[in-house]
């Protein structure tokens, strides 16, 4: 599966986004993370393969969310469905 | 590919048409029609840029925008889905426009997920997991509003009524029979 990287300065959280390529609330998603320097990575689900997609469905079901888009995946534990700014903030202290 | 002029024209006409009003901000708006348009050049038809398709048709119905969602998302919430259509009090800033929960039931999304798994596995290996029991197909029926006479035929009746607003209880299935005689 081929993750992106976005470098930023705030690495001190590991950030994954699954997104999909033509979602504005992904693309809002990945502009709020790099406008407040945060590194991260992203997986536009839309373009992987169909065995790529039902795994990211079953690892972010397996972290309790429902397979909506964007799901930021924080530390590899926590979930947060959709831009929910105040959530993320929180998650990642900025 | 179909020009992104007439991918606004459409949403437009049908913001019109129903008393929405598309998303105030135009890079946000941009993004969305742009995703509809690569979307209907990838797939043949203009499914949500918020979801993920199929890229079969009988499977992403639903899901295409204006998505079967669509008026009952904005009667609760104010916005679509993918906040492409909007209510009047978020358009003109009164309410801010905020991400709203998934309303497709999750089993439409798993059966998309069955089908491309079925074809994958022709011989399922001891570990396959059977992602969905569902049958994969999908059973078409006639629906009419008891209200209006509208007749659809589709495997669910709308949420809403498209020509006379009536809500889904108000749609009832019409058995068809046919007999040969003589």
């Amino acid at each position: 599966m081929n993750k992106t990287k976005v470098p930023g300065k705030n690495n001190k959280h590991k950030v994954l986004i699954y997104a999909i390529s033509t979602c504005a609330w992904c693309k809002m998603t990945k502009k709020f993370l790099s406008d407040n320097s945060v590194e991260y990575e992203y997986i536009d689900v839309d373009l992987t393969s169909d065995e790529d997609h039902e795994k990211i469905r079953q690892d972010i079901e397996s972290k309790g969310a429902p397979p909506s888009y964007p799901t930021i995946i924080v530390d590899g534990k926590t979930a947060i469905t959709g831009f929910r700014k105040d959530l993320i903030k929180e998650a990642l202290e900025i | 590919m179909m020009a992104l002029d007439k991918v606004r024209q459409r949403a437009e006409s049908d913001a019109k048409t129903y008393g929405y009003y598309l998303n105030p901000d135009a890079d946000f708006l941009k993004d969305l029609l742009e995703g509809l348009q690569k979307n209907e050049e990838r797939y043949g038809y203009p499914s949500c840029p918020c979801r993920v398709a199929s890229g079969k048709l009988e499977l992403d119905r639903d899901i295409i925008c204006p998505c079967d969602y669509r008026d009952p998302d904005v009667a609760e919430f104010g916005t679509c889905y993918c906040a492409l259509y909007i209510r009047k009090d978020m358009y003109e800033g009164k309410t801010p426009i905020t991400p709203i929960p998934e309303r497709r039931p999750q089993e439409k999304q798993t059966r998309a997920y069955a089908v491309a798994a079925e074809a994958r596995a022709e011989k399922p290996p001891e570990t396959a997991k059977v992602i969905s029991p569902e049958p994969s197909q999908v059973k078409k029926k006639l629906w009419y509003c008891r209200q209006c006479g509208y007749v659809v035929y589709r495997e669910d009746p709308p949420y809403v009524c498209p020509i006379c607003k009536a809500k889904r209880e108000m749609f009832a299935e019409i058995a068809v029979s046919t007999s040969l005689s003589g």
